[in-house]
């Protein structure tokens, strides 16, 4: 079968990042510095996906500005005809940096924030004096003329927040904010009980967004992402399995979602071994959960199938034990039940204690 | 995007630096590319979008459109200024 080639390539330059948060979507087993690919690879990874008709790409990591050839591989995408996004945290830009990026053909920055208070998001990311720096990047980013989407992620500790953090966005001049709840992944999933908000939490927010979609219409758009636990049907996770999106670690590994590693079994093709268009066509790990035929007996007569596509494998795995499960926080799912206990439990915990984001010890 | 852009017969639209509009060889398609978002515009839009060039007014889009498409003015204005608001809306467009 020839798949439709994808939208866009989620880059992951590095695993490094000055950050430590406690969500990181980042697997708890992080690339070291001295596995990572070097900018010929990486201009061959960016030649490949122009080639096979890929729009986007996004640069992002750990935090893709430790990188010191980003530049360089922001020049190159773009050159290549690629529509370039950073995701960064910011901490690392200089005006000279913002400016060179700019030149290179950067069209887009998307800065995230922890939170508007920054005692509360230096806790967060365990970095401190981080929050003055993300100001201070958003003014270089706009005054560049690049546009900016300010990216803040909600949790337990921050939900009460939300709109300031709408406020802080339009502040910023930013044409669009993302209100995103943690999705239970890797540091994310391991912190699970320190930051699920509460139902009560949740049913107070999405209102405040409806509110402030209506309000600012036209000044800017916000994207809100729930906390899925709490959803009735699953997200369609990366616009389905291998139709959109390819992931490309540090070290080459090639993903169809940024958290697939821990699904046992899958045999991930790595860039520096086989030409990225031939992996996305015939790689394992992209045809495993492709499309609708895998789909387990209960989504199969959903008509929502086309539509989430069975939801996420990998939430699907840590719930329930097995990747090929519906998404169980679908209503349909037998385990639902149980996610939503688990969900208010979690919430309910008041664990305050967080686990950073650290390289550990093999 | 301040306050919001209403589109009017005499608004001059135009592609912002951040959204590019292009023919993609690969899926033969036209597609617009803008922050973490591909959309695949479709025929009318395309028309729409390729007249946007920061001189034409909104009167004068529709002028064009209608002389090319021998349609009704007052129909093209109607699809013309509802995909306009739209995109402006999104931060895809200014005016």
């Amino acid at each position: 079968m020839s798949a439709d080639p994808p939208l866009a390539l989620l880059a992951e330059l590095t695993h490094r990042c000055p950050l430590r948060c406690a969500y990181c979507s980042n697997p708890l087993a992080l690339d070291p510095s001295s596995g990572e690919m070097d900018t010929g690879t990486w201009r061959r990874v960016l030649d490949q996906a122009a080639d096979m008709g890929i729009l986007q790409v996004h640069f992002s990591g750990g935090e893709p500005t430790a990188r010191k050839d980003l530049t360089d591989l922001v020049a190159h995408a773009s050159g290549r005809g690629l529509y370039v996004n950073l995701i960064t945290s910011g901490v690392l830009l200089s005006d000279e940096l913002v400016a060179a990026l700019a030149d290179a053909g950067l069209a887009h920055v998307q800065l995230g924030f922890q939170d508007t208070d920054a005692a509360r998001g230096e806790w967060m990311s365990g970095y401190d004096g981080g929050h003055e720096k993300k100001l201070r990047a958003a003014r270089m980013i706009t005054d560049a003329g690049l546009v900016l989407t300010v990216n803040v992620v909600v949790h337990r500790h921050n939900a009460v927040r939300v709109p300031e953090m709408i406020d802080m966005a339009v502040g910023l001049g930013a044409h669009r904010v993302e209100i995103a709840n943690v999705q239970y992944y890797g540091w994310g999933l391991h912190n699970r009980a320190a930051l699920m908000p509460t139902r009560e939490q949740l049913e107070r927010m999405t209102p405040v967004v409806e509110d402030a979609r209506e309000r600012l219409k036209g000044v800017i758009v916000i994207d809100y992402v729930i906390p899925d636990y709490y959803a009735n049907y699953p997200k369609s996770c990366m616009g389905g399995w291998a139709r959109r999106f390819m992931n490309v670690t540090p070290a080459g590994k090639t993903l169809p979602c940024h958290a697939a590693e821990t699904i046992p079994g899958l045999a991930f093709d790595n860039v520096r071994d086989r030409p990225l268009a031939e992996i996305w066509e015939q790689g394992d790990a992209f045809a495993r959960y492709r499309a609708t035929e895998w789909l387990p007996d209960g989504c199969r007569a959903c008509e929502r199938k086309e539509i989430d596509w069975g939801g996420c494998r990998c939430q699907a795995l840590a719930l329930t034990g097995d990747a090929a499960n519906m998404d169980p926080v679908c209503r349909h799912s037998p385990f639902n039940a149980g996610v939503r206990v688990l969900a208010e439990a979690d919430a309910a915990d008041g664990a305050g204690d967080l686990v950073y984001r650290s390289y550990r010890r093999s | 995007m301040s306050t919001r852009t209403v589109i009017a017969g005499e608004s001059i639209p135009a592609l912002p630096r951040h959204v590019r509009l292009k023919h993609d060889e690969t899926r033969g398609a036209w597609v617009m590319l803008a922050p973490e978002r591909v959309l695949m515009p479709d025929e009318i839009a395309v028309e729409i979008l390729r007249r946007c060039d920061g001189k034409a007014t909104v009167d004068a889009i529709c002028a064009s459109l209608a002389a090319e498409f021998d349609a009704p003015e007052q129909e093209i204005r109607e699809d013309v200024v509802a995909v306009l608001q739209d995109l402006a809306d999104k931060g895809f467009l200014i005016a």
